[in-house]
């Protein structure tokens, strides 16, 4: 690490993140290196979590809306003010590129690790930024004219000024759409932002997320610390991230030195101080255009750590406490993986999961929250077992990142590392991820931003976890082992032992879940596994798709040895409890991957069953507007209420014509997924509102 | 810590022999069965499922504890008869939420689930299986009641069954009937004198008369559902505890039912683990040699059912045609008498009649395993009082209050049957091997006997003989008693609890004896007079 001189130091001795997660576990990481004190603060529903039970200090903010916590000015520097903090670092989203709070933090007296207010002002519009940027000689997409567009400017993207994360963006492929596109990005931005301006720029095809990390100090000196590539992003948003870029790498050093000339050109043209990150869209002609710049510390900065050797929060702490950059500017070594684990289901438009994560294991993890060996797994989390998985923030749990001397070695520790990992209890994008990184053309490097439009999720991910019906057969044996040795008397007699050959097989049937919710809350496939226990060793009603024989070599509740066609195969079973389910759910883990199902009871109590024309919640979420009352005469999908989960407003409509027969929730009440929301009486319709 | 050593080559000419006999005489079993496990037949099994119904075994299945035994009870009863096999019952021990219970169910697919003399003999067979052992009884119900050609076998001694019953909760031993279908006439009292009664939604019919007999005997117009519906009788009669859906929500309140009985077994095993035998059950089929002609080591067997082959024999230098001692099977402690050399003689005896007298005084089980030919014949065996020692033996098994378990392996014939405990000593379970041969003696022996007898008695009244003629005579019985002693046969008319497979030995005696012990093991030292 490069010296750095003191000059016009100020002291930081205690920092407050204005943040939750891995982000704030990751600052705390060095603040505890450092020896400074560190103070977390929390909404409610984060009282037991990670962050905050490591902080020395944790000020509770009330609530659990963001408005009300984690975006709440003056609260957070009224928690900084009593735990005795004299720096605030903010993290990434939340307050981090909100330049009154930086403001406000240093009109209080307290040390604001960040860029300069007025830079992420200028930053923040996006018209404006872009002008700033063609002066200082950043390329830029030129802005077009709306009116006077052809048919050669085509494609077309339209967006919205003061927009963020793909909200108020439309891709115009013909004229004839352009005025309708404009007309929807327009109310999306003005109720989103409050600021409907929308523009007008080409669309660059298959085009490659590529980014400049830079480190500015107070006295001119501006570093690009490499760049990053982040093409693999679904809805906007970044999946899979490494430094150095492939693209960078093919086209060749001279475009790096004029990616990284326009990063340092960007950051001195707003005066910039502190960690940012200059973000371009670049195509395979090695030309690159000015996207944005962030004004904070990226969620992907581990990467650039890994192959730099910097801390970059600690530069960010150096920098705020006023101390100079010193030396030659660091360069890349090597190459970093990171794969960002979302609590999502891809499968199913990637709506967001909630639950308790009950198991999180990461195979050779050689640091965390800092670089690790070569070879060696990083692992920055904001969850291990035991966390709740709310509706509330951000669905990213962790992220996992490899380093090796070159990418195809980290691509695949990085694969191996994500396979093996033991998530359960929260519904994740895990084999999803491990299948994006088999993908051959993320193999080759040369995947763009379109990556996912191209590879639907669902099929790419198809055969990445283990096999439900073999995980299933797994299940089902673990649990008949185990519920065996749970039977007090007999337990020596072999299971399902029969005097007489009846030809019926013990049933156990579980569900994969599908993501999403139907008519019972529940949505997926069904596996019934017929097994016994014959002289001759296990039979079964069905063999597993594609095999041909099954032998059981070893069984016990948590452990199942099965030899398939001659292989020996080892699983690992655990089982955790659903919440608001009578039954477990049951993880299998193997080195063929990893799947988790839930167990399906043996008999259902008929008066625990949804009532016929119940509408139950899609997934977790907040009801915010109820369209219908009680007796209600509706029609077939109309809508009768709105859930918001994730920003994201979905609509509950009727199933079929038919009376309304109760609407279990009111109108602010925060709902699990499969809680039934209302009950539609189909055969009423004819008769007219119910009595 | 005495353990058995065996000498048995699995390899050998002999036990190559005698594995292959007994496999062959369990297809011979297995296809009878199979013909039991078939019910009425693929037909009638079918319209049964098309009505939406489980068969009689997939209700006892959703029923039992997925995964836990069940070891089902004279399923050949009615063999060797015109009924279908089974006695259109199917009935046996198994685990319902943890309980140990006593399962019996009407297989609705043959003859309407109709009681023959055959269904009957075996269903008070099972009461008096779950009295002895306090195990609660879970009647599957759906029967057209009496098969009627054979009414006059069936009424009278039939209504034990509901004696039964009631006898059955008088003792505190829990009695539930799942009402599947019909229910009527005399049948109705079966869930009529059940402590607890399911019925299923449009499917329970539980009435004394229908409503042609009632329309004959009163004139009144009546329907099924008003007459015995199960909402009927959840809502008004009461005679429904629960009111069930369907067929798999009947049983779900059935295992709910049990969960609540608040049961304890009076003793469980004495180790929670117990280890298997040393020697492999698989061997058990290599042991008896085929038509019983010589004898073999009881210890052979003891060596592959007992928890770690670990046997401590008691007198060991004497009556050594009697093997005894205790050894501990699934946990559970037993005490041994097994036939070494096929007849008992005045040492054998008196050694069984001390034997048994200890384990009454150590409350101790006794599991008897059978290969005798009978007490010694002969001037001087009476002269040493064979009768009073084979006496001495008889009176102990009948007075002896441990629960016995006999298990015929090979020969048992005569006096010996009733000395080593065969059915007329209640015992709590009998049990028969492929191998074994039962009769009042051996078929070749009374065919000799019969010959002597007639040829004795022609030459005393100076007729003449006609060898010929009593030659053909002497096999016809040869061919009747031989057949007659068939496990098959004994086991077809009730006589046993099952032939089972010999590897299977352990865990149905397992089975066995962890259902004993859910009543209490009281020994006595009341005996009748001993005859010194």
């Amino acid at each position: 690490m490069p010296e750095l001189i003191s000059t016009d130091t100020t002291t930081i001795t205690s920092v407050l993140v204005a943040n939750r997660g891995e982000i704030a576990r990751r600052v705390f990481a060095t603040c505890r290196r450092r020896g400074l004190a560190t103070v977390a603060v929390h909404s409610d529903a984060d009282v037991t979590a990670l962050h905050v039970r490591e902080a020395d200090a944790a000020v509770r903010l009330p609530g659990n809306a963001a408005a009300e916590t984690y975006l709440h000015v003056d609260r957070i520097i009224e928690a900084a003010r009593r735990a005795g903090a004299d720096a605030v670092h903010p993290g990434y989203g939340f307050l981090s590129e909100n330049a009154d709070f930086a403001q406000a933090v240093q009109d209080a007296g307290l040390t604001w690790i960040g860029p300069p207010a007025e830079a992420i002002r200028l930053m923040g519009s996006k018209v404006a930024a872009k002008e700033l940027m063609r002066a200082a000689g950043v390329p830029v997409l030129d802005r077009l004219d709306q009116d006077a567009v052809t048919e050669a400017d085509l494609p077309l993207l339209v967006k919205a000024s003061a927009g963020g994360g793909g909200r108020g963006m439309r891709i115009v492929r013909r004229l004839d759409d352009l005025p309708a596109a404009i007309e929807s990005a327009d109310a999306e931005a003005a109720s989103a932002f409050g600021d409907g301006t929308v523009f007008c720029e080409r669309f660059v095809e298959g085009g490659h997320h590529v980014e400049v990390q830079v480190m500015a100090d107070r006295y001119g000196t501006v570093w690009a610390l490499g760049e990053r590539e982040c093409s693999l992003q679904r809805r906007h948003q970044k999946v899979i991230e490494e430094a150095p870029s492939p693209l960078v790498e093919r086209v060749g050093p001279g475009m790096r030195d004029r990616l990284l000339e326009a990063g340092r050109a960007a950051a001195a043209a707003v005066g910039y101080v502190g960690a940012g990150t200059v973000e371009f869209l670049a195509t395979e002609d090695g030309s690159f255009f000015f996207l944005e710049m962030n004004t904070r510390l990226q969620v992907e900065h581990p990467v650039t750590e890994c192959v730099t050797g910097l801390d970059l929060v600690g530069l960010q702490l150096d920098v705020a406490q006023g101390r100079a950059l010193e030396g030659a500017e660091p360069t890349m070594t090597g190459w970093s993986v990171e794969a960002r684990i979302y609590a999502e289901d891809p499968a199913d438009g990637w709506t967001p999961q909630t639950g308790t994560v009950a198991v999180f294991d990461v195979p050779g993890v050689g640091a965390e929250f800092d670089r690790p060996p070569e070879h060696g797994i990083r692992l920055d989390s904001g969850v291990s077992a035991g966390s709740v998985v709310s509706t509330h923030y951000d669905a990213m749990l962790a992220k996992v990142i490899s380093r090796a001397p070159t990418r195809e070695a980290a691509v695949r520790e990085l694969t191996t590392a994500l396979r093996r990992t033991r998530m359960h209890g929260v519904r994740t994008n895990r084999d999803l991820l491990v299948a994006t990184l088999a993908h051959p053309e993320v193999l080759a490097g040369t995947a763009h931003t379109g990556f996912y439009d191209t590879n639907d999720p669902a099929a790419l991910s198809a055969d990445t976890g283990l096999a439900p019906d073999l995980g299933a057969l797994v299940a089902a044996l673990a649990d008949a082992a185990e519920e065996r040795s749970r039977l007090g008397h007999l337990v020596a007699v072999s299971s399902g032992f029969r005097t007489v050959r009846d030809g019926l097989y013990r049933h156990r049937a579980y569900l994969v879940d599908g993501g999403g919710a139907d008519g019972d809350g529940v949505n997926g496939s069904e596996y019934a596994v017929g097994y016994r226990f014959a002289r001759d060793g296990l039979e079964l009603e069905r063999l597993p798709a594609g095999t041909q024989e099954v032998r059981l070599v070893d069984l016990a509740g948590d452990r199942v040895v099965l030899e398939l066609d001659g292989v020996r195969r080892s699983f690992e079973v655990s089982r955790h409890p659903v919440p608001g389910q009578d039954e477990a759910a049951v993880a299998i883990d193997s080195p063929l991957g990893s799947v988790e199902l839930r167990r399906l009871p043996r008999f259902v109590d008929p008066s625990a069953r949804a009532p016929e024309g119940a509408l139950v919640a899609p997934m977790p979420g907040a009801a915010v507007r109820i369209a219908v009352s009680v007796g209600d005469v509706v029609a077939a999908g109309q809508p009768l209420m709105w859930l918001e989960a994730m920003k994201m407003e979905h609509v509950i409509a009727a199933p079929a014509a038919g009376t309304v027969r109760e609407i279990l929730v009111s109108v602010g009440q925060q709902v699990e997924q499969g809680t039934t929301l209302a009950v539609v009486d189909p055969a009423a319709a004819e008769d007219g509102p119910a009595a | 810590m005495t353990i058995l050593r065996s000498t048995l080559d699995p390899t050998s000419e002999e036990a190559v022999e005698a594995r292959e006999s007994m496999l062959a005489a369990l297809d011979e079993i297995g296809e009878e069965a199979h013909k039991a496990v078939l019910g009425g037949g693929e037909k009638a099994v079918a319209r049964h499922r098309g009505r939406g119904k489980l068969t009689a075994r997939e209700r006892i299945e959703l029923l039992l504890d997925r995964d836990s035994p069940f070891l089902e009870l004279a399923p050949l009863a009615g063999y060797g008869s015109s009924f279908t096999v089974g006695g259109s019952v199917v009935a046996g021990i198994g685990v319902v939420s943890g309980v140990e219970c006593l399962l019996v169910a009407n297989d609705p697919t043959v003859k309407g689930g109709a009681s023959n003399p055959w269904s009957l003999r075996k269903s008070l067979r099972m009461h008096e299986i779950a009295l002895q052992n306090r195990l609660p009884v879970i009647s599957l119900v759906e029967s057209g009641g009496a098969d009627l050609p054979t009414q006059k076998e069936v009424f009278v001694p039939g209504g034990a069954i509901f004696r039964n019953l009631t006898r059955l909760s008088r003792e505190g031993i829990p009695t539930i009937a799942l009402v599947f279908g019909n229910s009527t006439a005399g049948g109705a009292y079966l869930p009529g004198m059940s402590d607890h009664v399911v019925m299923i939604e449009e499917r329970s019919k539980v009435f004394l008369a229908g409503p042609p007999l009632v329309k004959a005997a009163t004139g009144e117009e009546s329907d099924d559902e008003s007459l015995g519906g199960a909402q009927m009788h959840a809502r008004v009669s009461g005679l429904a505890d629960h009111y069930a859906l369907d067929e798999q929500d009947a049983i779900r309140i059935g295992r709910r039912i049990v969960a609540r009985l608040n049961r304890r077994k009076a003793a469980g095993p004495l180790v929670p683990a117990p280890r298997p035998p040393r020697y492999p059950a698989e061997e058990l089929l290599d042991i008896v040699p085929p038509g019983l002609k010589a004898p073999f080591d009881p210890r052979e067997v003891i060596a592959r059912v007992v928890d770690d082959s670990d046997f401590d024999e008691f007198k060991p230098l004497y009556g050594t045609s009697l093997v005894t001692g205790w050894a501990q099977l699934h946990g559970f402690p037993v005490g041994i008498l097994a036939n070494a050399r096929g007849v008992l003689f005045s040492e054998e005896s008196q050694k069984a009649a001390q034997f048994i007298q200890l384990a009454n005084r150590a409350n101790t089980p006794l599991l008897f395993l059978h290969n005798t030919t009978g007490y010694m014949v002969g001037k001087d065996y009476e002269q040493r009082g064979i009768i009073k020692h084979g006496a001495m033996m008889i009176n102990a098994v009948s007075n002896s209050t441990v629960p016995h378990i006999s298990v015929l392996l090979g020969n048992s014939y005569g006096a010996g049957h009733y000395g080593m405990c065969g059915r007329a000593y209640d015992p709590r379970f009998v049990f028969a091997w492929p191998s074994a041969r039962s009769a009042v003696m051996g078929a070749q022996q009374l065919a000799d006997v019969a010959y002597m007898v007639s040829k004795a008695s022609a030459e005393s009244r100076g007729l003449p003989f006609n060898e010929e003629g009593m030659q053909a005579l002497r096999t016809m019985i040869t061919d009747q008693i031989t057949a007659e002693s068939m496990p098959m046969v004994l086991s077809g008319l009730v006589y046993d609890d099952g032939i089972i497979d010999p590897r299977d030995t352990r865990d149905v005696l397992g089975i066995a004896l962890s259902a004993i012990h859910t009543a209490p093991v009281e020994g006595t030292s009341s005996f009748g007079v001993f005859r010194m």
